[in-house]
């Protein structure tokens, strides 16, 4: 009982409440009509698409700038990489890991950029980075437009001029990773290829924070000036944590559209922040500390929330509530973990 | 007797370390009544408490009690201090930049007009009435005797005059009862510090009780009635000053009964023939402790102090050389031409540093244990590592072996190496910190105020530890410390550091006197007197 | 020469948009009289909202972007007037003391959140923005017609909860102020009104700066900590400017509604936080400093450049849409930028 209390502790409050709500909508679900396993396997399959995502938050966090709220930055290259994979026509495999090597070549370059400004930023990435974002995707917008991309697949199919809102991936490598291995049991579906994906991920990112440049990361985000007497280039840690969570989008948002099955460009990237950001710290993060375990709990927690609250309390309340739902949930984590003194424990 | 302020039995603790130990201390009106000690002796915190600095009351407030006028206060803010007349001259310029001379005098003490609005939403609409603020704030000025533009911007002053604006500001005050003046004459010329003195002499001429710090011993026996003498949180001594000479001042400040510690033999002592790092004309842009021009030769082997007052520039060397700050000069380690400001190539050969700021700098507080005895050793040797698939990583195992070791060596009392170093006590936060250097395999170690905010019984085991260090693995320690007692107990030979250059280099066994007046910079000065 | 320098550096984003603005114009070849009469219109229109913005950077608190939360109450206040019925002046007076109201209770909430996050002002106003943004379609899409009774069944959604996507104010409140004193010079109509309430809105805000509290406010941004010790109540000052602003921009939202004439239920609020700072900056603010003079040359340069760009974005690629992603682009890297500047020049004090 005291060991229960003591971890009760260390949960975060808004953690906590997310969670009993959490079990209070599958209590509801169970006397709805809403069939449980499909539940599980749609959140299942959503913790694994926006897995990678939440998880490009990470080294931002522990290098001590903050979540990456600049990630449609990353999230451009990812987009770039896709398209050049479906304009050279590829398919399957190969058309998905291509994209993903051309992704992370783009977000390299990319991130190289970003992390130049953000340095000279000092203190501010936070909201420099939420307006590179927009500025970006604004940017990107109209280079959407001018861009010489020729497949019909991917451009207006009137007019000719320009890449359409949404492209399906039909044809090139949609549920690629979801179908691999897949195996189904009753109305519950395991897209194993995408899970293994993610966990690979997190542990590929474990693995890093492990390694000497990974621990720099570390030691500059606790205390720079320990950092610094220790022999570490802070300014060159902080380029590398950006450089990582820039590839770290780009791949996520791949990983993201072969799930979902449709690239989206112009506004998209926009969405993905937020939910991303809030994700990580619903997990038990805060805007100095995050560790992988507060990724997967976190993105498990948001996404299933998000998976059952829909078909849930549409049978109670009339509309869509689980957009407006995701409004205050996302942003009330954030706006908490902005104004919440850090734990002085003594 | 009746006493314009009386602070009495006050007593203050930071973060468990006691500070402040039963003071007592009482100013009459018309009384200017110097207070001195090292720093670290507790002043500036007595003066945060008595004006209800943020400080005091977010770090669990004090013990004790303020009296004024012979009636108890409770002074929980530096408005409520205002409101009893205690105006404060701050050591660092609490002046806004951006406002004008006059503006600043008259902050949150502007004159005020009535207007329509006023009239309906209450006293904060009312206007500013500026030709009425310039002119006290010239009024003001012109009682210290100096000509400073009334409307010039604060920020593009020289030193000296944000000085006397900060004075001017107190002046104005019509209810100025109790003046608080910290490290006033810091900044000041020689002519200028007298002008102060003047101003000083004025005020209480008025009636107000004044309580002057200064470092400069022949000021405060100049211009004080009385005296009163902190050293390690309590007060030593306090009479009138004609019963004081400045070399016996000095001598209380810093004078301690030298526990008669007897250090092991060396099996060879450290000569002028076998100079391990040569430092010439050493320049530390720290600031606050600023190093202008330094130069020393440490001999192999030996345990060298570096001590002085703060603000001179002894934690300045150790910073310097360590690369944490800019910092130029020339430095020979063996012989060889020595790189500066390149943290990473200081620990490559071999030069150790451990800050002066334990919690800031020395350590990672919500960290491990045992990460904060490795982590250094692992970013800048590649010690602790394995290689793991296609990646080096670190070797928990190893880690842990090293830790569970150091842990047993120095005693570190911890529940187990994974224990969070914040919840660890200062002392062994502090042999924390001399794992990691330890482990660092140091050369020469530069360690700065290492039994800063360690209770008693720590800082004799923390000593112990540099002085084994330095016998049995022969590591030189370049130790700077701001109690001189701890200095002369394991010392072979002390630089006192003043004003930023090397003032003098004495013997651990030199009088209190001699050492007192090298911190002062008044060592050749008492010379050429006597 | 260098004072020159250093005039054209500080002033270098109005004067890059000032050409920016001119061969837009040049290029979209747009009539003057056209350009002109759509200026003026939002000069009376945008100007109070910008106007929102000053107190708070002048208290240190950097670009509020929390008045949509004014903006918020202003619509708000907007849907209960036209519900009731309450036509012409009467109904903006209506609206804007309501507004005012629930202003002040959101602008107070508003600054004791912003009290706990000192330093990161900016980001946490804009995520407290987005956050009350999901509160308010909470009410306005499920509360209200269920919970909180709205008579009007023609601007609800069929069910008869929730409201439709635009509320129109024509026959209640649409141009109310606009119409009460119009001039006509040549073709271009100048509502006379609106101006002169944004005049006296300035004339307030240079007479606040002369007042104890406008005193209190800019030691506050100067300093927090020497504020304090100067014992000015440095969290209460912070919570005031913020609920001046809110309140402000409450109102702002109301006349700029009025102007247009429909509520974007879903949406207004959210654009005119970005517009409204965008503008600003625009004008030569910066995050620490902006003043009156700033607002007005800001509306002026980012309206033009919001009229032309479409047909100039057109005239060049062939295209109005990479005219209009581009003025989008154009407000985003506008804050981008000064909040860049307001980063490095942070960074540079600091060393």
């Amino acid at each position: 009982m005291d060991r229960f209390l003591e971890w009760l502790k260390r949960v975060d409050i808004p953690t906590l409440i997310i969670f009993l709500f959490l079990i209070a909508l599958f209590v509801l679900a169970a006397f709805t009509k809403v069939s449980i396993p499909s539940l599980l396997s749609d959140s299942i399959r959503r913790i694994g698409m926006n897995g990678v995502l939440v998880l490009a938050m990470v080294p931002t966090i522990r290098v001590g700038t903050g979540p990456n709220f600049g990630l449609p930055v990353g999230i451009i290259g990812g987009l770039l990489g896709a398209l050049i994979s479906m304009q050279l026509g590829l398919a399957g495999f190969t058309g998905f890991w291509v994209a993903i090597l051309f992704a992370i070549l783009i977000c390299l370059g990319i991130g190289l950029g970003y992390g130049w400004l953000l340095e000279r930023v000092r203190g501010q990435e936070m909201m420099v980075g939420t307006y590179m974002g927009y500025s970006v995707v604004a940017f990107m917008s109209i280079m959407w437009l001018m861009l010489p991309f020729k497949n019909p697949d991917m451009i207006w199919a009137i007019g000719g001029k320009g890449l359409r809102y949404t492209l399906a991936l039909d044809k090139y490598f949609a549920h690629i990773l979801n179908n691999f291995l897949k195996f189904k049991i009753g109305g519950f579906e395991f897209p194993t290829g995408l899970l293994l994906f993610f966990a690979g991920a997190c542990f590929l990112v474990h693995l890093f924070f492990r390694t000497r440049t990974g621990l720099a990361i570390d030691l500059v985000g606790q205390n720079e000036r320990y950092a610094i007497s220790s022999g570490v280039n802070p300014n060159k840690a902080r380029l590398i944590a950006v450089v990582l969570s820039n590839v770290l989008a780009g791949v996520g948002i791949i990983v993201y559209a072969q799930s979902y099955g449709f690239l989206q460009l112009y506004q998209a990237p926009l969405f993905m922040t937020f939910p991303a950001v809030a994700s990580i710290l619903i997990g038990g993060a805060s805007i100095k500390r995050a560790n992988i375990r507060n990724v997967i709990v976190g993105t498990a927690i948001f996404q299933t929330l998000l998976t059952i609250a829909l078909p849930v309390l549409s049978q109670v309340t009339r509309g869509d509530i689980t957009e407006v739902m995701r409004l205050i949930v996302s942003n009330g984590m954030i706006l908490y973990a902005l104004t919440r003194t850090p734990k002085e424990a003594r | 007797m009746r006493y314009t302020l009386e602070m009495r039995n006050i007593s203050k603790s930071f973060y468990g370390n006691q500070v402040l130990k039963n003071v007592n201390i009482a100013v009459a009106a018309g009384e200017v009544h110097g207070l001195v000690g090292e720093n670290g002796a507790g002043k500036t915190t007595l003066m945060n408490i008595l004006f209800g600095m943020p400080v005091i009351h977010s770090t669990g407030g004090f013990e004790g009690e303020i009296l004024i006028n012979n009636e108890r206060v409770n002074i929980d803010s530096p408005r409520k201090a205002m409101e009893y007349g205690i105006g404060m001259v701050h050591q660092e310029f609490m002046l806004i930049p951006g406002f004008t001379v006059t503006e600043n005098i008259k902050l949150n003490r502007e004159i005020t007009k009535d207007n329509l609005l006023s009239k309906v939403f209450g006293k904060s609409m009312r206007t500013l009435d500026f030709p009425a603020m310039r002119k006290e704030a010239r009024q003001a000025i012109s009682t210290i005797g100096m000509s400073i533009e009334e409307l010039a911007v604060v920020a593009g002053l020289p030193v000296a005059h944000k000085q006397f604006v900060e004075i001017a500001r107190e002046i104005d005050k019509k209810s100025l009862k109790i003046l608080v003046l910290d490290e006033p004459t810091a900044v000041l010329s020689e002519t200028e510090a007298e002008r102060l003195l003047d101003t000083i002499r004025y005020l209480a001429g008025k009636g107000v009780a004044i309580l002057f710090i200064s470092h400069r011993l022949s000021e405060v026996l100049k211009v004080s009635d009385r005296i009163t003498i902190l050293r390690d949180g309590a007060v030593v001594d306090s009479k009138p000053s004609s019963s004081f000479t400045v070399s016996e001042i000095a001598e209380k400040m810093v004078g301690r009964k030298l526990e008669n510690v007897v250090l092991p033999p060396r099996k060879k002592e450290p000569s002028d023939e076998d100079i391990i790092m040569s430092i010439r004309n050493l320049k530390v842009y720290m600031p606050g402790e600023m190093v202008k021009d330094f130069s020393i030769d440490v001999r192999r082997g030996e345990i060298l102090g570096i001590g002085g007052l703060a603000g001179h520039g002894k934690l300045g060397v150790a910073n310097g050389i360590a690369g944490m700050f800019p910092a130029e000069g020339q430095v020979y380690l063996e012989g060889k031409p020595y790189k500066l400001n390149d943290p990473s190539y200081a620990l490559r050969n071999n030069v150790v540093y451990l800050s002066e700021d334990r919690r800031g700098v020395g350590l990672l507080l919500d960290e491990s244990v045992e990460m904060n005895i490795a982590a250094t050793a692992i970013e800048a040797f590649g010690q602790f590592i394995k290689k793991y698939l296609f990646m080096t990583v670190y070797d928990r195992r190893k880690i842990r072996e090293h830790a569970l070791e150091m842990i047993k060596k120095l005693d570190i009392r911890c529940k187990s190496p994974t224990q969070v170093v914040r919840r660890l006590s200062g002392g062994n936060q502090q042999k924390v910190c001399l794992a990691r250097a330890f482990t660092l395999n140091p050369k020469i170690l530069f360690v700065s105020e290492p039994t800063r905010g360690i209770d008693v019984g720590a800082k004799k085991l923390v000593l112990d530890h540099l002085v084994n260090m330095n016998r049995e693995h022969g590591i030189t320690i370049v130790m700077t410390s701001s109690e001189l007692a701890e200095l002369r107990s394991i010392c072979d030979r002390i630089a006192i550091v003043a004003e930023g250059k090397l003032s003098a280099i004495l013997s651990p066994k030199a009088s209190d006197a001699e050492f007192g007046l090298a911190m002062a910079g008044e060592l050749q000065e008492v010379l050429q007197h006597g | 020469m260098d004072k020159l320098k250093k005039v054209l550096i500080s002033y270098a984003v109005p004067i890059a948009f000032s050409i920016l603005c001119i061969s837009a114009v040049l290029i979209a070849r747009i009539p003057p009289i056209f350009l002109a009469s759509e200026i003026v219109r939002r000069l009376s229109r945008n100007t109070f909202l910008v106007l929102s913005l000053i107190i708070p950077i002048i208290g240190g608190l950097g670009l509020n972007f929390g008045i949509v939360l004014g903006a918020m109450a202003g619509q708000a206040a907007l849907f209960f007037v036209v519900d009731w019925k309450i036509k012409g002046l009467l109904g903006i007076l209506v609206a804007c003391l309501m507004a005012s109201a629930i202003s002040i209770v959101l602008g107070w909430l508003a600054g004791l959140t912003l009290n706990r996050a000192k330093g990161r002002e900016m980001i946490t106003s804009m995520i407290l923005g987005f956050f009350a943004n999901g509160i308010y379609q909470l009410i306005f899409l499920f509360f209200i017609g269920s919970l909180i009774p709205f008579r009007t069944k023609q601007f609800l959604l069929p069910e008869g909860v929730g409201l439709r996507n635009t509320v129109d104010l024509y026959g209640t409140v649409a141009s109310a102020l606009n119409n009460v004193w119009m001039v006509r010079i040549g073709t271009v109509r100048v509502f006379v009104l609106p101006l002169l309430i944004v005049a006296a809105l300035c004339l307030f805000i240079a007479f606040l700066f002369k007042t104890k509290l406008g005193q209190d406010i800019r030691a506050v941004g100067q300093d927090m900590h020497i504020a304090e010790v100067a014992g000015i109540n440095v969290n209460k000052v912070r919570v005031i400017a913020v609920i001046m602003s809110t309140v402000l921009a409450g109102i702002g939202q109301v006349i700029y509604l009025q102007d247009i004439g429909t509520i974007n239920t879903y949406n207004s609020h959210e654009q005119i936080g970005l517009f409204s700072i965008a503008a600003l900056l625009v004008g030569g603010a910066t995050t620490r400093k902006a003043t009156i003079w700033n607002a007005i040359l800001g509306v002026l340069l980012f309206h033009t450049l919001f009229v032309v760009a479409p047909s100039a974005g057109n005239k060049l690629f062939g295209q109005p849409q990479v005219g209009e992603f581009f003025r989008e682009f154009l407000a985003y890297a506008v804050i981008a930028f000064a909040l860049a500047m307001h980063g490095w020049r942070a960074r540079k004090i600091l060393m």
